[in-house]
């Protein structure tokens, strides 16, 4: 079929606009990744290790989060990014900035929950064997952290999957302007609606095969975690 | 210049200690002295209070009421004391990564930590095992390693819980072998077992409990000739005591 050779063609030849809107994309989850778990990885930690009144309010929370609907953080980002919002003043609204805001939100509680999870998991197998040895409180969350790498990877690519796969939220912050703040899904959305399937079906390509990848990467890493450590 | 002895923890004193959760008395009045010398073995049927005495005696448990002593001082940290647990949790590491994360927390240097790790490995007949990730080890040698990673905190004390417990007979050998070599080494072995066999071939002492209490304790070759006690000995006997 024409435009699936098209598509495919632009994919083979590093088509320039391509790329570019693949390497925006790729830039804006991994910054968005990166700010969650600098925040979500200690709040499940703590919200895993910590007796505090409300805790099974805040795990149903974190829970809860993690099915945020991407349009209504958009809505709530660009509220507060707007001339008039209350971060108006930053002047972030239709940057990439805007956009790593918006999806380190959605990404953050994915993170949390999960890493939330695997922790207390595992300190619910290690809590009297840490206590027989005598280890302190930080030695304790050093070595969950550390003993659960493996499955807390896992976390962070599910939470990069999420942050990939988004459109609803960066559409809204980002503007979807060319060559500034279109990402793979976005172009795709409005290629598809202006009819120009071979950018739209190349990029889907490429969203997939990296889709592919990542899922690939957390199982290598959950087998490297059973070899290496027995996890 | 004087130079101050390093404190002991020995003897561990408990006196009238009462421990108690959701309203069950686990431990009643339990009163009782463990000196340095040969094995200290507990005894007496499940549910009779055993593990919960070690952890006392280690300080994993602060008893409901009552008074324990290490040395003579109360709340002393377990520097020197060592525990390891009916199941002892394999860390998600390497074997010889797991003996270094207990020797992390000692008072070993770290400049001989190496030097120790290979000691250690061969002590508890893992050497060439170094590298298996600890939960691939079998049941008796993941207690070997547990044994390993509690000598690597170079314990004046080492409590034991029930420590051949779903063991086959080989793998009990092995642990009660260790235990000799452990004791020949001036540390002093408190255990816990169920079972009379292992505590003829390993107790200096005897301390047998039935729910909740200290019923008798003494030389384990008394306790074993001439039980004073109605219950120890039904005990000894074999009988099935509930």
């Amino acid at each position: 079929m024409p435009t699936d050779a098209s598509a495919l063609a632009l994919v083979l030849s590093a088509d320039p606009t391509l790329m570019a809107i693949v390497w925006l994309s790729l830039t804006v989850s991994l910054s968005a990744v990166g700010f969650a778990t600098l925040i979500g990885l200690p709040v499940g930690a703590a919200v895993a290790l910590l007796r505090f009144p409300g805790r099974e309010a805040a795990i149903v929370t974190l829970n809860a989060l993690m099915g945020l609907p991407p349009v209504v953080v958009g809505l709530a980002v660009y509220l507060l990014l707007s001339r008039s919002g209350p971060l108006g003043s930053w002047g972030l609204l239709f940057t990439p900035q805007a956009m790593v805001i918006a999806q380190s939100i959605l990404v953050a509680p994915i993170i949390a929950a999960l890493a939330r999870q695997t922790i207390e998991d595992l300190w619910v197998e290690y809590r009297e064997e840490l206590a027989a040895l005598n280890v302190g409180p930080l030695r304790r969350v050093v070595t969950l952290i550390w003993d659960a790498r493996f499955s807390l990877l896992t976390a962070l690519l599910a939470g990069f999957g999420r942050a990939a796969a988004e459109v609803g939220a960066i559409i809204i912050v980002g503007g979807n302007i060319e060559g500034f703040t279109r990402t793979m899904t976005t172009a795709i959305a409005l290629e598809t609606s202006k009819g120009d399937l071979p950018l739209a079906i190349g990029l889907g390509i490429v969203l997939i095969v990296i889709v592919i990848i990542v899922n690939a990467l957390a199982w290598i890493a959950r087998r490297a975690g059973e070899r290496l450590a027995g996890a | 210049m004087t130079v101050r002895a390093p404190a002991s923890d020995l003897p561990i004193k408990l006196e009238d200690v009462r421990h108690a959760a959701r309203a069950v008395t686990i431990l009643d009045s339990v009163s009782l002295t463990l000196s340095p010398g040969a094995p200290t073995v507990v005894i007496g049927p499940n549910g009779a209070g055993k593990t919960t005495l070690l952890a006392v005696a280690m300080g994993l448990i602060e008893p409901t009421s009552g008074r324990v002593s290490w040395g003579g001082r109360a709340h002393h940290p377990p520097l020197r004391r060592a525990f390891v647990r009916q199941r002892p949790t394999m860390l998600r590491r390497s074997t010889a990564a797991n003996i270094k994360y207990a020797l992390a927390t000692g008072t070993v240097a770290r400049s001989e930590w190496p030097t120790r790790i290979v000691e250690l490995l061969n002590l508890v007949g893992l050497s060439g095992l170094g590298e298996r990730p600890a939960r691939r080890l079998s049941g008796g040698e993941q207690q070997r390693l547990a044994l390993a990673r509690a000598l690597a905190r170079d314990p004046e004390v080492l409590l034991l819980d029930e420590p051949t417990a779903s063991l086959d007979p080989a793998a009990t050998k092995a642990i009660e072998d260790l235990v000799r070599t452990i004791a020949a080494r001036n540390i002093k072995v408190v255990m816990s077992t169920h079972d009379l066999g292992e505590a003829r071939r390993l107790a200096g002492d005897i301390v047998f409990m039935h729910r909740g209490r200290v019923v008798e304790s003494g030389p384990a070759a008394d306790f074993f000739a001439a039980p004073t006690t109605q219950e120890a000995r039904r005990f000894v006997a074999g009988e099935l005591l509930v």
